[in-house]
């Protein structure tokens, strides 16, 4: 159908279903091989292995698969991940380690910001990129920049508070 | 997820070429143009959209917010939402556009959504999302489940016996009220079309959404420059606070001269089965003095004609007193 020509998706072999694409997560290149329908979220977790991004709703609705894309946060999976060849793309497992936390994880863990931690990954990647973004400086600007992320155990006072002791510092 | 083929186009031309060989740009195009994926994905895995080609236009040139040659705006089909809302120009000009966008959607989905992609939203009608429920709008003659079942959500301007499904768009709105201009590339050319003829109302072909044909690619949209000293809000009522459709909105921008109004500008959503204009409720204030009175006599002819259904009801008074309330704010 499509003029192969000048279509830069390839497949991996002729007649495969599955295309070769090289992305970039978390500084480093990957070389996959990966069907066409997956999206950024399935691709990280399933074939990468980096399972720190989460899924909850897989439609958009919850956050809890927040990554960045060239610097901004957007939801994986709604993301399709060959459209995403050349991006630069950052995930949980890219920001800070058990021994040098990044000051917000350290901020969460100082506030409890969490009960069941299945969203806090998709948290942490919001604020993350809130602390770049033009938000206002109250708690009310920051739960509306927060609206994204649902938190079902309602740890929202907490993740409030510990993004605000983080933008106090900066 | 049905299997598709991805196509990354060269240029505009080569994916208005690939799109002209799907029979339809409404419900059931077998090419779809992806652009932030934030409709078009969710649907598709849904099953409600099955396109056998996607061409991914986000990396062509067609992401430009400026300065239109008559003083206007130009905004690029594959503008982020977010940039668009946070432009300075729009900021400043358009402030109902900026705000319509910001009450909608989450910031992470606003990174990812475009300017066409969000005009060209499906409704989130809980049976247009459910290929086991039947649906005029997915599957033509099957019929509406919405019409005895959950409806609250739904339209109650421009419904017919097939389809009451309500546009939800918060962008689309402001744009309306704004006078925007939608530019279309397809196989024979270029056109414009307003965006008061862009959406189609549902009568007994509600998978028609729009005037799109096969290929057709909107490049992007255009808005008359602004009015000198226009107040502008959007006013967005809903069930939560934040990250949640409309139950009823208004934009509205209003000029004075010597405490009357000199012009109104208004359009509703979350009421009509597309963004809801009535330039006859508009006219009405034109030459008075800002007033709860003449508001509510505004606001009644914008309403005139509202068919609620079993659940929906509330819109018709809640969606009065939104506009009322819009005009209000910028008159004060
Ligand atoms: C959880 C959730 C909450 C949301 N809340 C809101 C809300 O409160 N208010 C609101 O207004 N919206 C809301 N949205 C909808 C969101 O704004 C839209 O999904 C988004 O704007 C679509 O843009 P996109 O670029 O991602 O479109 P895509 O999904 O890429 O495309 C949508 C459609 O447009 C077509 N298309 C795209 N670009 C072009 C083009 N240039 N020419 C021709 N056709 C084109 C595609 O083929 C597809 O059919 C919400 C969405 C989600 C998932
Ligand atoms: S898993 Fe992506 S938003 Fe819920
Ligand atoms: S901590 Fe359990 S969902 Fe947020």
């Amino acid at each position: 159908m499509s003029d192969p020509t000048s279509n830069p998706f390839s497949a991996v072999e002729p007649n495969s279903d599955l295309l070769s694409v090289v992305l970039r997560i978390n500084g480093a290149s990957h070389a996959l091989q990966i069907d066409p329908r997956a999206t950024l979220l399935d691709c990280l977790r399933d074939t990468l292995q980096l399972t720190g991004t989460k899924k909850g709703c897989d439609h958009g609705q919850c956050g809890a698969c927040t990554v960045h894309i060239n610097g901004r946060r957007r939801n994986a999976c709604l993301a399709l991940a060959a459209v995403h060849e050349g991006d630069e793309i950052l995930t949980i497992e890219g920001v800070g380690t058990p021994d040098r936390l990044h000051p917000l994880q350290a901020a969460f863990v100082a506030r409890d910001a969490y009960q069941c931690g299945y969203c806090t990954s998709g948290q942490i990647m919001s604020a993350l990129a809130l602390l770049q973004e033009p938000c206002g400086p109250g708690d009310d600007e920051v739960r509306e920049y927060m609206s994204g992320n649902l938190c079902r155990c309602g740890a929202y006072a907490n993740i409030v508070a510990a993004i605000q002791d983080v933008r106090g510092q900066s | 997820m049905q299997s598709f083929e991805l196509l990354r186009a060269a240029d505009p031309s080569a994916a208005i070429a690939a799109a002209s060989r799907s029979a339809t740009a409404q419900q059931g195009a077998s090419v779809r143009f992806l652009a932030g994926g934030t409709t078009l994905v969710d649907l598709m895995k849904l099953g409600v959209e099955a396109p056998h080609l996607l061409v991914d236009i986000n990396r062509l040139p067609l992401d430009g917010i400026g300065r239109a040659a008559d003083g206007g705006l130009r905004i690029g089909a594959t503008a982020r939402n977010s940039d668009l809302a946070h432009d300075p120009i729009v900021k400043a000009e358009y402030a109902a556009l900026s705000q319509a966008i910001l009450s909608g959607a989450s910031t992470q989905l606003r990174n990812a959504a475009t300017t066409a992609g969000n005009l060209l939203q499906r409704t989130r009608c809980l049976y247009f999302r459910d290929t086991a429920t039947p649906c005029n709008k997915r599957e033509p003659g099957s019929g509406c489940s919405a019409i005895d079942g959950a409806n609250r959500m739904l339209a109650i301007l421009g419904t017919s016996e097939h389809c009451i499904a309500s546009n939800p768009s918060d962008m689309a709105v402001a744009m309306l009220a704004y006078d925007a201009m939608v530019h279309i590339q397809g196989p024979q050319g270029e056109r414009q079309v307003a965006i008061a003829d862009f959406f189609l109302l549902p009568g007994d072909t509600p998978d028609r959404e729009n005037v799109l044909q096969p290929g057709d690619l909107v490049t992007h949209v255009t808005l008359p420059p602004p009015e000198v000293g226009a107040r502008a809000a959007y006013l967005k009522l809903r069930d939560r606070v934040s990250y949640e459709f409309a139950l009823v909105s208004a934009a509205v921008s209003v000029t004075m001269a010597e405490g009357r109004m000199a012009s109104v500008r208004f359009a509703l959503g979350g009421v009509g089965t597309r963004p809801w204009r009535v330039p006859a409720a508009e006219a009405s204030l034109i030459g008075q003095p800002p007033g709860e009175a003449a508001f509510r006599q505004a606001a009644d002819l914008a309403l005139a004609g509202a068919r609620p259904q079993s659940q929906n009801g509330f819109k018709i008074e809640l969606a009065r007193r939104c506009l009322v309330h819009a005009l209000n704010q910028v008159t004060r």
